[in-house]
């Protein structure tokens, strides 16, 4: 087989050989990038690439991303600098292996301009290496975990996110429990996912900082569905607030029992991002009336035209709160492109990797969907330096679920945003 | 010779039963500690223990058709708690309009048992369906080799449906003549849902156990059990009563699915029925494999240890954050269980050809 | 001719149900509409209108198995009639969707799209070709008529035009759908002129029409000619001799062919190749407590993960560090404590056999992944955080960052896990171990120390499975509990009985078909697990003793076989 496969391949490439030999020859561009240059033909097209995870029961997160990638490039009218813009995707997946294989997929297609990805901060760990080996940049959507941007952790060049990190909405999401709600005790429960041990630890750290006091840091697993028990050591000590950062179904479970057990008459329950998603009211029922989600807050003009684009396309309404931060970053990507862009007489791109790290590296001042961004670098003090950190903490807020959102009405009403 | 074959044995057995004394010890100190801290009201172990015996009677169901299975074709049907999310995942369908056009109001009872019909009907035929496709034709075969096929129609069931109804999380209405309403008894309130859920498992074991015993049907499978092939000779259809088997194991499941959506209505999706397959599969196991009451009562042990053995016994052991460590502790106590009786609560010494 | 058919038509409605339940069934899971978006061959031919005609194709070919003795007008009818019948389902599923989603009324109770997702509207219009309702069911009926034929004439063709046929088709079809895969090996191994190559191939994933029919004419010709059959008539008709220095240069070029490997594939089909190797190893490993021992083990995965955590802990530079050991230094000591816990978690379950052995050892493995999970443990393992920061392995000072170097220290292993298997199951400890498999009281009585035995095979499993999970913590950097799933227990069992239980080379066809095969069709995402739980039951029931039984077996088998038809010839006589 190997022999005849080997004759085929051999016939192939002299008559690929013979037409590439009669084709044009390419103008004269010397690339003084530092990492390298990507030199796109007249009739080549901008290629980027996501890593966002398709499968699995996060896979709502990948489809918010993707629709809003989509929708930014239709916004371009599908071109840019005469180019047709083409987007092809891995599945990251929401772990670590699945993160680098789906980067050394990427990584092997030098075509590629930049990635957006990944959604889990565990699959963007495992894939930064291998990214920004490849000189490529990646620009993430809705990596929460603080450490991808910190120098000496696992940042890499060519790394960067346009969301808030769990540090903002933690903080938000304690401020909010202790200055608003006025709670003095707290209760937290995770779900073993990096993202909401990471969440209710800075939830938790930040509330003990603002002098409240936590009663029980509890854990369940991905797959429970029996909560009575957590529910009822929760109890037990009678918290003012339930902050549970976790996703459905586990979060409908939550909610759903916590009228089932005695103790519980008095707690607020506050979730978070994973659970803004417009299908929770309903099927969390009507114990959800009345309770907080904290998550990414966008408005404005820009924003409203950008969900009747999403209406429009796709019918309906972003199943999670992450789609402005994709549009934002594929955006920023496809500036970085046209602004680093060599464009010779004939049409032809040349992209210096270098200098889309440091157009990227140099934004601020940008306004996007999701308000300000600045990606430049930051001094957090005892915590690091970050790199390619954009947000500015702004896009973020808590909701309130009431008996409308039960009814079908999506997003609900912000409560509260920091800035106020 | 005789002495050295006693030594081997006597130091294996004499760690195991160090290892038992320990656990025990620990388990002791675990509940004394808990008791001691009188941090839960009786009210609210009440509430767990029937929480419990509710969950403990959906993987009751669902072992028995695992037990059954295993006693006539000695194989573990991997796929069976995907079976039972087909028809958990069907009948939302059906209980979602129902309580659109309001007949789930008006007709409470009706609609319920329709549902179980419905969810019955298609966890029995997939059943049958992936006996005939996947397990049939390696009668014969190394026992591996139906496992594998078993791991293979899991698979297959859980993302056909996904394809079929998608991969968003559904939810059975709530039941207004259900919602809110507690039965109390001697000062406690217990949900009317977890009642009802119990009692109406509890029937359907009753009536399975009866056709076993009673009828013609149920004889030639317990026949085909002992010895397929006496049972062939006595004029037995061996692969007519296998079929029968499955069709019984998945109605039963199918209608676990229902009484799930009833006690429990969120989180009803493609993948809902790995993790009770598995506990259901524990169950079935404590109770001694292939034995029928003993799948019963490996279930409802298996749901109440759940529900109350977190708190009651490693909380009193100082372990921070227990209610995530409820599934190894469900398994710890089944290898615990198994160190002390290697065939499962009810099981018989197992020879070699059956275990 | 009429008569044939007439007298065959309930054969020939058998199979058309057969192949309409198939089309329906793909069609409601979505697998066509999904993958009609990706194209195969220019933009006409897609991958959804492959799996929309399987159904019809494979009930021509059943029909045309049924009508070996007739004539070939009569076949060919048959296999018209049975592929047309066929699209029967399809054309109901169509007025369904224009009756009940299309038409549907909004203020009904009962929407069929919101239960059935696929019964869309962009299903009714790929079904129908955007060619309107009428007509385009007219078409479907003759097209699906027409797929009857084909599947007729991969069985009726003559010999030498059906495997040119055959040959051609299975080329074009294979390169289409692993474009990415084909075009990444032609740019690795034609550096500069591979890319222009690849744009004469391919227009993004499909193959250009000119290259698919170029393909097509070549491969086709190579069946023709029967290249690979007059190849082995060659090498048998060589004398013996020949035949042994023909044997060895094949190994060495087989050798040379698997060093070079990763450097002709590229990046990511080196990482596929280092997954592949990975469960290799760990394949070999399992391969000696199920396939030799007969305990069937479903917590291998605890193992993996003993093995990963180790290297984790003992050589991370992050908060969790114990200790400043390097990768090379720490690899004994992951493999120490795979052992250690072979024998630790063997022990409790000494006594039991069977399916009680599997639901412990089941439920062994997710203990463990709950402990790492967990708060309790979180300041030894790092709880739901992980161990971060976990340095490559460095070889002579050069970091081995990438998956092709990696790649190799998997082959090592691998090649070590072989050499150790090799070597016990030929020794008095392999035969010790496969008399218990056979019968455990007869070998206790025949003076076999089962204690020692059993746990001998739990714990010299466990080290390849530490080892091999060491070697995936110091390639990932990073190691999350989630990553020790009961899923890996599961491929590392099926891969092993797909290969062949006990067979050597059988765990390396297993790895490449259950692991190999799913990674390389990364991009049929959601439906990738679909694919891999029928491809679990159709390669079972075709090849029940795996696809390279051991030698052993197959002898076993092949008495039992003449033994039973030794009987049956008694019984009739």
């Amino acid at each position: 087989m190997s022999k005849r496969l080997f004759v085929v391949f051999s016939v192939l490439m002299v008559v690929g050989m013979l037409l590439t030999a009669c084709g044009p020859k390419a103008a004269a561009f010397e690339c003084t990038d530092a990492v390298g240059c990507l030199d796109l033909a007249p009739d080549e097209p901008v290629h980027l690439a996501y890593m966002l995870t398709i499968s699995g029961a996060t896979a709502f997160l990948g489809e918010d991303s993707k629709g809003a990638i989509e929708i930014a490039m239709d916004d371009r009218g599908g071109q840019i600098l005469g180019h047709d813009i083409v987007l092809t995707g891995e599945d990251s997946g929401c772990n670590a292996e699945g993160g680098q294989t789906a980067a050394t997929k990427v990584a092997s297609d030098p075509t590629i301009v930049g990635v957006i990805g990944t959604n889990c901060s565990s699959a963007a760990t495992a894939a930064i290496d291998t990214i920004s080996d490849a000189g490529l940049v990646m620009i993430s959507s809705s990596n929460t975990a603080p450490a991808l941007t910190i120098e000496g952790e696992t940042w890499k060049p060519g790394y960067y996110r346009v969301c808030h990190t769990d540090l903002f909405q933690g903080a938000v999401a304690a401020e909010f429990a202790y200055n608003e709600l006025g709670a003095r005790t707290t209760a937290t429960i995770h779900d073993g996912s990096p993202y909401a041990d990471q969440l209710q630890a800075v939830y938790a750290k930040r509330f003990v900082e603002l002098g409240g006091e936590v009663t029980f840091a509890g854990a369940i697993n991905v797959g429970d569905t029996d909560m009575r028990t957590v529910l009822t050591t929760v109890a037990a000590d009678g918290p003012d607030v339930l902050y549970f950062p976790i996703f459905e179904p586990e979060g409908d479970f939550i909610v759903a029992q916590s009228s089932e057990i005695a103790g519980l008459e008095n707690t607020t329950l506050m979730g978070a991002d994973g659970l803004l998603a417009d299908s929770f009211p309903e099927n969390a029922g009507p114990n959800s009336v009345g309770m907080y989600l904290s998550g990414p807050y966008v408005v404005g003009d820009a924003y409203e035209a950008f969900l009747a684009k999403w209406d429009a396309k796709f019918g309906g309404v972003p199943p999670s709160g992450f789609h402005a931060f994709a549009y934002d970053g594929t955006n920023i990507i496809l500036d970085a492109v046209e602004a680093v862009a060599v464009v010779d007489e004939d049409g032809t791109l040349h992209i210096g990797r270098q200098a889309m790290r440091d157009y990227m590296s140099n934004l601020s001042g940008y306004t996007g969907l999701t308000g300000a961004l600045d990606c430049t670098d930051k001094d957090f003090g005892e915590i690091g330096t970050s790199h390619g950190d954009c947000a500015t903490g702004g896009a973020l807020g808590i909701f309130e679920l009431g008996q409308a959102e039960l009814d079908g009405n999506w997003p609900p009403p912000a409560v509260y945003t920091p800035g106020q | 010779m005789l002495k050295q074959y006693f030594d081997r044995f006597s130091w294996v057995d004499f760690f195991l039963r160090v290892f038992q004394l320990a656990a025990v010890v620990v388990i002791i100190v675990g509940i004394f500690n808990s008791i001691g801290a009188a941090k839960y009201t009786s009210g609210q172990w009440v509430t767990l223990v029937f929480a419990g015996l509710a969950q403990g009677s959906i993987y009751a169901l669902i072992a028995l058709g695992y037990t059954l299975v295993y006693g006539i074709l000695l194989m573990i049907n991997f796929a069976h708690g995907d079976v039972y999310m087909a028809g958990a995942f069907t009948a939302v369908f059906l209980a979602n309009s129902m309580a659109a056009s309001g007949f789930l109001a008006t007709h409470p009872v009706w609609a319920v048992l329709l549902l179980i019909l419905l969810a019955a009907s298609v966890s029995m035929v997939l059943n049958v369906v992936v006996e005939r496709v996947a397990y049939r034709p390696l009668r014969g075969a190394p026992r591996l080799v139906p496992l594998i096929t078993a791991i293979g129609a899991s698979f297959t069931i859980e993302y056909t449906f996904r394809g079929l109804y998608g991969a968003e999380f559904q939810s059975y209405p709530i039941i207004p003549a259900l919602d809110g309403q507690y039965w109390n008894v001697a000062g406690f309130a217990i949900p009317y849902t977890q009642i009802v859920v119990l009692v109406a498992a509890i029937l359907l074991m009753a009536a399975l156990f009866f056709f076993i015993e009673r009828t013609k049907i149920g004889k030639a499978m317990r026949a085909v059990s002992e010895d397929k092939e006496v049972a062939r000779l006595m004029g037995i259809d061996v692969d007519k009563t296998i079929m029968i088997t499955f069709a019984i194991g998945g109605a039963l499941a199918g209608a676990a699915g229902v009484f799930n959506g009833i006690f429990r209505p969120q989180g009803v999706f493609f993948f809902m029925g790995f993790i009770p397959g598995i506990k259901a599969f524990t169950a079935a196991v404590l109770g001694g494999i292939g034995n029928i009451p003993g799948a019963m009562v490996g279930g409802l042990f298996l749901g109440v240890f759940e529900a109350i053995g977190p708190n009651l016994i490693l909380e009193g052991l100082g372990i921070p954050a227990v209610n995530q460590l409820r599934d190894a502790f469900a398994f710890t106590i089944l290898v615990l269980i198994l160190i002390f009786r290697p065939q499962g609560i009810f099981g018989e010494r197992l020879s070699e050809t059956k275990a | 001719m009429f008569n044939t058919l007439q007298e065959k038509f309930p054969l020939i409605q058998k199979f058309a149900l057969l192949g309409g339940i198939v089309a329906i069934y793909l069609t409601a899971v979505g697998v066509v509409i999904t993958f009609s978006l990706r194209n195969l061959i220019g933009t006409f031919v897609s991958l959804g209108h492959v799996f929309l005609v399987l159904g019809a194709v494979g009930a021509g070919v059943l029909i045309a198995q049924q009508f070996k003795d007739e004539d070939d007008a009569s076949t060919y009818v048959a296999g018209f009639l049975t592929g047309a019948m066929s699209s029967v389902s399809l054309i109901l599923f169509n007025i369904v969707v224009q009756l009940f989603v299309v038409q549907a009324s909004e203020e009904g109770v009962f929407h069929l799209r919101e239960m059935f997702v696929n019964f869309s509207p962009d299903s009714l219009a790929f079904l129908t070709f955007g060619q309107g309702f009428l007509f385009g069911n007219v078409l479907l009926f003759f097209l699906f008529g027409l797929m009857g034929l084909l599947g007729v004439s991969f069985i009726r063709l003559p010999e030498k035009i059906r495997r040119g046929w055959i040959n051609g088709l299975i080329w074009v079809f294979s390169v289409g759908l692993f474009s990415e895969n084909v075009s990444q090996v032609i740019r690795e191994l034609f550096k500069y002129s591979g890319t222009s190559f690849n744009k004469i191939l391919f227009t993004q994933k499909a193959l250009n029409p000119v290259a698919a029919i170029v393909l097509f004419a070549l491969t086709f010709a190579f069946g023709y000619m029967g290249i690979k059959t007059a190849t082995s008539q060659k090498w048998a008709a060589m004398p013996v001799e020949k035949q042994k220095t023909g044997r060895i240069v094949i190994t060495v070029m087989a050798v040379i062919f698997v060093a070079a490997l990763p450097w002709l594939v590229g990046l990511f089909l080196s990482q596929a190749l280092f997954i592949i190797g990975m469960y290799v190893m760990m394949g070999l490993g399992l391969n000696i407590v199920v396939g030799y021992a007969g305990l069937l083990d479903l917590g291998y995965v605890a193992f993996f993960a003993f093995g990963a955590y180790t290297m984790g802990i003992l050589t991370t530079t992050g908060v969790l560090g114990r200790s400043d050991l390097n990768f090379w230094t720490a690899l004994p000591f992951a493999m120490l404590v795979g052992v250690l816990w072979g024998v630790l978690l063997g022990f409790p379950v000494l006594r039991m056999r069977g399916d009680y052995l599997a639901i412990v050892t089941l439920g062994f493995g997710e203990i463990i992944r709950i402990l790492a999970l967990s708060n309790w443990l979180a300041p030894l393992g790092g709880g739901a955080q992980g161990v971060l920061h976990i340095p490559q392995p460095e070889f002579f000072g050069l970091s081995m960052n990438s998956p092709q170097a990696m790649y190799y220290l998997v082959v090592l292993g691998a090649v070590l896990a072989a050499f150790v298997t090799i070597r016990l199951r030929d020794s008095r400890l392999g035969r010790q171990w496969m008399a218990m498999r056979e019968d455990e009281d007869v070998a206790e009585a025949m003076g076999i120390n089962l204690v020692q035995t059993k746990l001998l095979a739990f714990s010299i499993g466990a080290a390849f499975s530490a080892l091999a999970g060491s070697i995936f913590a110091a390639r990932l950097g990073n190691i999350f509990p989630h990553s020790f799933n009961i899923l890996i227990s599961i491929n590392a069992l099926a891969l092993i009985i797909v290969g062949g239980l006990g067979s050597i080379p059988g765990v390396v066809v297993g790895a490449i078909i259950l692991i190999g095969l799913p990674e390389m069709l990364r991009e049929f995402a959601e439906y990738r697990l679909l694919m891999y739980g029928i491809l679990l039951i159709i390669m079972m029931i075709v090849k029940p003793d795996g696809f390279m039984p051991e030698a052993r077996r197959r002898q076993e088998i092949k008495d039992e076989k003449d033994f039973l038809t030794e009987q049956a010839a008694k019984s009739e006589g």
